[in-house]
């Protein structure tokens, strides 16, 4: 396996998640992304406003270096370590996905670059954006954790509400994908 | 300084993420098609390892680098939040394809609309601070 040029097998990139959910505990913290919103709504003084956001939010100061190290691991990993060829997803998944207009994906296209680019930028796709973070970011707050906090943090901690966070993760996944998006797209 | 370790944890996670294509729109399409295993196969891996470090950590009493006795807390049983909040989660994590992780890598691969994602999800996650009071958990 060339771990350069070629993307990473799902048993190894599940293992090197692991090994950030354990780099984390024996730094002293818990592996969960989405309690950055809320730290960078109390940094920006929102404190003063809604008593959500009026904690110390310099308690979540080591999490803030690790999203601006995530996001330069994503600049790394696109400029020196990016894939030689398209995901290879399933026949199946594109032609579900042609149904709705979207086109099988380019090398190093990421996301749809008809939605999520900003030189294709459109009402529609301007919509689609704001209308799935504001879900992200609302819903994750409301449940207490995201995919990082719930899904691996919370499940490796036999938590119960984790479970029925997750639960909910593919209540809501599943009637985008089948009832929403093809309507919407 | 000694923060600075954080930062390149998230810098060794932002190229996990990309290297595993969880940051693909496309296969987070495919799990929710139930077309592929290959993002079941992370998760599953991960939480079968995360399940195992919990139990090893708590038998043998670890400490964590600063030496205090590593203690896990238990989330909040608050269930009603966990499958309001989850589903809705669920339903922004379809459409965009992210999740709040690889919102910010994907940003930094140059994917710049994720900037957007990014600032809606702020403002929902201020949505739920201004609401918190009138939602059932």
């Amino acid at each position: 396996m060339d771990l350069i040029h070629s993307p990473w097998h799902w048993s190894f990139s599940g293992a090197m998640i692991a090994l950030v959910m354990l780099s984390l505990i024996f730094a002293g913290k818990r592996f969960g992304v989405s309690s950055s919103f809320k730290a960078v709504c109390s940094a920006s003084g929102l404190g003063k406003y809604i008593p959500y956001f009026n904690y110390n939010w310099k308690s979540h100061d080591w999490l803030l270096l690790f999203v601006i190290g995530s996001i330069f691991g994503g600049f790394l990993a696109s400029s020196f370590m990016a894939n030689t060829e398209a995901v290879q997803i399933t026949e199946g998944t594109i032609s579900h996905l042609a149904d709705l207009g979207i086109a099988s994906p380019g090398i190093n296209e990421l996301a749809p670059t008809s939605i999520f680019s900003l030189d294709s930028l459109s009402g529609h796709s301007m919509i689609l954006m704001i209308i799935g973070g504001v879900l992200i970011g609302f819903g994750t707050r409301y449940a207490g954790g995201c995919t990082s906090g719930h899904a691996i943090s919370g499940l490796s901690n036999l938590q119960l509400p984790s479970l029925v966070a997750v639960m909910g993760f593919f209540i809501g996944g599943l009637l985008m994908t089948y009832l929403i998006m093809p309507n919407i797209f | 300084m000694k923060k600075l370790i954080f930062l390149f944890i998230g810098i060794f996670f932002g190229i996990t993420m990309f290297k595993s294509e969880a940051i693909s729109w496309y296969r987070i399409q495919e799990m929710f098609l139930f077309e592929s295993f290959h993002m079941y196969g992370i998760i599953g891996v991960t939480v079968v390892l995360g399940v195992l470090i919990h139990v090893v950590i708590k038998k043998a009493e670890a400490r964590n680098l600063e030496g205090q006795k590593i203690v896990f807390e238990d989330k909040p049983k608050t269930y009603l939040a966990s499958i309001v909040g989850g589903s809705l989660f669920g339903l922004g994590w379809a459409i965009t394809g992210a999740c709040p992780g690889p919102i910010y890598v994907l940003i930094g691969a140059g994917n710049l609309g994720f900037i957007i994602v990014l600032l809606a999800a702020l403002f929902g996650a201020m949505l739920y601070g201004a609401l918190k009071n009138k939602l059932p958990h």
